[in-house]
């Protein structure tokens, strides 16, 4: 089979998402001009909300956040050539982790409790990452099927506890007890204010620098490190892997764990910055958002920061736009979302065939 | 070149034909002008060497690129050919390297796939059935049609290939080294399937970089080299010394020279060893043999009778159900560790196993040589180091381009074959397993790859050598075992080996029966 030809770089990684994402609002504001409001106004509506002032800034990196987290688990998984439809799992037991390490330890030093609480995050989402990669690995059981099972094995055990266990006594919401402030993740409009920097009052948290780091860390496992090496051998051909001495079972158990441990700590972000108490359904489908975020950013830890970026910009200002615009509700918001997903997502090959045949007729020939 | 088009001498309406053909790819100049015309039914040879562009030209012809300049001519009528399906429509069909046939098929639904013709199956079906024999009774392509492909040994699927061309209409039939995957037997019978369809008017195309192929069965034979067109000649008009110099540009030594061997301690200690497949079914009985350092033992055999299992097995990557593997004295235990103890593996095949076909020239590299401490500070790779290794190799091994950063699956076969080989030869093995070391490689790269294992032999170390190419086990090889249904069925000096008892051995004809 020949072979296909590649795009440049910033082609693929720049052009491409953007000629679909031109697409997605196209069509979104053909939505819009059908539903009777002016799409154009609609637009500058949903950017100033997004970015028109300091606490909508914030709110959008507070969404964005949890999208590295559940964007980084899809796509790091992507490079072992799994499938991890489990983010949504991965975040809810990580909640969990945050929640029993805050309920322990939240006494402590915060210097104490926060890491704490971050390893809390990161076991419990891990375990349920590393579960579904044993499975795969030792029994051959696809992770496709497994993580989707235990997403809901994930809720049913969020339900009973936050029902049964852990919920604040007296009530009959499903939620813990405020955690103590000791281990709350600082807000950075707080830690900001001293500095002299000021940014609105937003639920922004020291879990977006977190997040960064952790996107900055998976760069460098995948693509600087052995085991990236190794992991990237695996996910492309099993029998090259076992050619060079490379065991699959150990890279897929291992990214399956650290996918899960970063779907978790999202959590960080929801539970341990914003709400500081575990509130059944804090996840809110952010992981299944996260496999939308990791195809868009084409796996690549920029490109799920970039991709994050834009989907906290349309949740934040979309929300802001079904404020403004009666006709426009919150179920509009997330028509135009499910349009971004499926044309920068899931259709995001539809314009690669006539891009590359442009760029093979284009390219400078040298004799 | 349309001079000596002439004197090769295609005077009627060419076939095919193909004028001024340019295509690049980045800065790669895979061809430069090319012309060629094919004779309507002849059989037409294409060589050069690897990375000449043969494959890319006929890609072009069959619709998979488009060139950036040129024009092609079917019939002598211009045609555009956008896609495989413009070509099928031409009369253009094509045999791959690596088969287009959906496995779990069967021979006839595979035939049908995209030529159904009609609603429900079965009225295509019986029709398409009596088409189909037709077809196989007049070129002799024997081939059961209720088969399923997978169980079907290459050379069998490669027919399949063929009659699919064939039942589509394809009056001009492309083969891009059709040979490197068969047994002798194979490729002769392949030879007879041609000379039918050229007795019956139809024209054929071959590529391949077996010269003696190329005399033995072609009408015409056209040279190409670094992306141009070099010569055109009639095949009865010239010689493999000749065309083996057009191709290289220079003399080429088509025997191995080597003196006699120095065998000294065992390295390799193999002894009643049992491997299984992955359906359990035993595919390596009861074999025992020792490799020592400074001797090359050949293993001929046709191909599947076990040896892709025995390399596996060897290097660690198969658990043996039943013997033992000694690596100096010590059991291998698996691939990673048998690595480290200095074992290098050319596997046979490259595309599935030694090359991750997405990755970058440099990344392949150091494909299990990953954990080697120079690779490495602190778990991170040393990219630099190992781009610049990357790059001395191509240099020494003349791979082209000479481009780290280009993907494996953008290098030509021959090239591809050649990354594999400098990776495993320069990280100075103690015991080398090769197979098929010079599949889809050319003349001039065969015979510098021979003389790096005769080197590598008289420096002292082993190698295991698992070849179809009976000629290629004679002459490199110090002693020969033959390999026949999982068993060795006999052992012998290079010196006293002839290639009849050879070929019984091979074909399972003990010495007391024949
Ligand atoms: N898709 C591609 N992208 C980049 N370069 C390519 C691509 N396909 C081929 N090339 C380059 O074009 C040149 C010609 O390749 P081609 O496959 O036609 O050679 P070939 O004559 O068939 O060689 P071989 O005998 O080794 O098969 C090579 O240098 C190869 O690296
Ligand atoms: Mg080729």
């Amino acid at each position: 089979m020949a072979a296909r030809r590649r795009l440049p770089f910033w082609a693929d990684y720049l052009l491409l998402p953007f000629l679909n994402l031109s697409l997605a609002f196209l069509v979104s504001g053909l939505v819009v001009l059908l539903l009777g409001e002016n799409p154009i106004a609609a637009v500058k509506l949903l950017l100033y909300g997004a970015f028109g002032f300091g606490e909508a800034v914030g709110y959008t990196l507070f969404y964005a956040t949890n999208f590295i987290f559940t964007g980084l688990a899809v796509a790091l998984a992507f490079h072992a050539g799994l499938f991890n439809i489990g983010g949504e799992g991965q975040a809810a037991l990580g909640g969990l982790g945050v929640a029993l390490a805050a309920l322990w330890f939240g006494h402590l030093h915060p210097l104490l409790a926060i890491p704490l609480a971050v390893v809390g995050a990161a076991l419990l989402g891990g375990i349920w990452g590393f579960i579904p990669g044993w499975l795969q690995a030792r029994r051959g059981s696809h992770t496709v099927i497994t993580t989707i099972m235990l997403n809901f094995v994930a809720a049913s055990i969020m339900t009973y506890l936050l029902v049964n266990v852990i919920i604040k006594p007296g009530q009959s919401a499903p939620e813990t007890v405020t955690f103590a402030e000791n281990v709350w993740l600082p807000q950075l409009h707080g830690l900001l204010q001293p500095l002299g920097i000021a940014i609105g009052r937003s639920p922004l948290n020291l879990a977006f620098p977190i997040a960064l780091l952790c996107a900055l860390l998976v760069w460098i496992y995948v693509w600087k490190l052995r085991l990236g090496y190794e992991l990237r051998v695996v996910g492309r051909s099993e029998p090259a892997a076992l050619y060079a001495g490379i065991s699959p079972a150990t890279h897929i158990v291992l990214v399956m764990t650290i996918a899960g441990a970063l779907a978790g700590m999202m959590a960080l972000n929801e539970v341990l910055g914003a709400q500081h108490r575990l509130v059944l359904g804090f996840t809110g489908g952010y992981g299944f958002v996260g496999i939308a975020v990791a195809l868009m950013g084409r796996n690549h830890p920029l490109g799920v920061v970039l991709a994050a970026l834009l989907f906290g910009a349309l949740y934040q200002g979309g929300a802001e736009l079904a404020f403004d615009m009666p006709r426009i509700n919150r179920d509009m918001i997330v028509v135009i979302q499910g349009l971004v997903i499926l044309f920068a997502g899931a259709l995001e090959h539809m314009f690669r065939p006539t891009l590359e045949a442009l760029f093979v007729r284009t390219r400078p020939v040298p004799v | 070149m349309g001079a000596e088009a002439a004197a090769a001498g295609v005077d009627e309406t060419p076939a095919v034909e193909l004028r001024g053909i340019c295509k690049s790819f980045g800065p790669v100049q895979a061809n430069r002008e090319v012309d060629l015309a094919v004779a309507a039914g002849t059989i037409h040879g294409i060589v050069g060497e690897n990375g000449a562009g043969k494959s890319t030209l006929m890609n072009i012809l069959y619709g998979f690129y488009q060139p950036d300049a040129g024009r092609i001519l079917v019939d002598g009528r211009p045609r555009r050919i956008r896609s495989p399906l413009d070509a099928i429509r031409a009369g253009i069909g094509m045999v791959h390297q690596h088969f287009m046939l959906v496995e779990p098929f069967t021979v006839l639904e595979n035939l049908l796939l995209g030529a159904e013709g009609g609603f429900t199956l079965e009225a295509g079906i019986a029709r398409a059935r009596r088409e189909i024999e037709a077809i196989e009774r007049d070129y002799g392509l024997e081939v059961d049609l209720d088969a399923v492909v997978r169980d079907l040994p290459v050379g069998v699927q490669q027919r399949v290939e063929i009659l699919k061309a064939l039942f589509r209409g394809a009056h001009i039939l492309v083969l891009d080294e059709p040979t490197g995957v068969l047994t002798p037997q194979e490729a002769d019978h392949l030879f007879r399937i041609l000379e039918n369809l050229r007795e019956q008017g139809r024209t054929v195309v071959l590529i391949t970089h077996k010269l003696r192929e190329i005399m033995a069965v072609t009408d015409h034979v056209s040279v190409m080299r670094g992306g141009r067109m070099v010569a055109h000649r009639r095949t009865s008009e010239t010689s493999t010394e000749e065309l083996a110099e057009l191709m290289v540009g220079r003399k080429v030594l088509l025997r191995v020279e080597k003196g006699p061997a120095r065998p000294g301690e065992p390295v390799l200690e193999v002894a009643g060893l049992e491997v299984r497949d992955d359906f359990d079914v035993p595919r390596v009985r009861d074999v025992s043999f020792t490799v020592r350092a400074g001797e090359i033992l050949g293993i001929a055999g046709v191909a599947g009778n076990g040896q892709s299992e025995l390399l596996e097995a060897l290097a660690g990557i198969r658990r043996p159900s039943r013997g033992r593997i000694l690596l100096r004295g010590r059991p291998v235990e698996d691939a990673a560790r048998a690595r480290a103890r200095r074992l290098g593996h050319v596997p046979e095949d490259r595309l599935r196993m030694g090359l991750v076909r997405s990755f970058t020239a440099w990344e392949n590299a150091i494909l299990g040589y990953q954990r080697l401490a120079g690779y490495l500070r602190g778990g991170f790779l040393r990219r630099r180091r190992m781009i610049a290794g990357c790059v001395d190799w191509m240099e020494r091994y003349d791979v082209r381009p000479r481009d780290p950063f280009l993907h494996a699956a953008d290098f030509s076969g021959g090239n591809q074959q050649k990354l594999v080989l400098a990776r495993e030869l320069e990280h100075d093995p103690d015991l080398l397993l090769v197979g098929q070391p010079t599949r889809g490689v050319d003349i001039g790269a065969i015979e510098f790859i021979h003389r790096r294992l005769v080197a590598m032999r008289d420096a002292g170390k082993a190698i295991l050598l698992v070849s179809v190419e009976l000629e290629e086990v004679m002459s490199l090889a110090d002693r020969i075992l033959v390999m026949f249904d999982g068993r060795i069925m006999g052992e012998m000096a290079a010196e006293e080996a002839e290639e009849r008892r050879l070929g019984l051995l091979m074909a399972g004809v003990t010495a007391e029966a024949g």
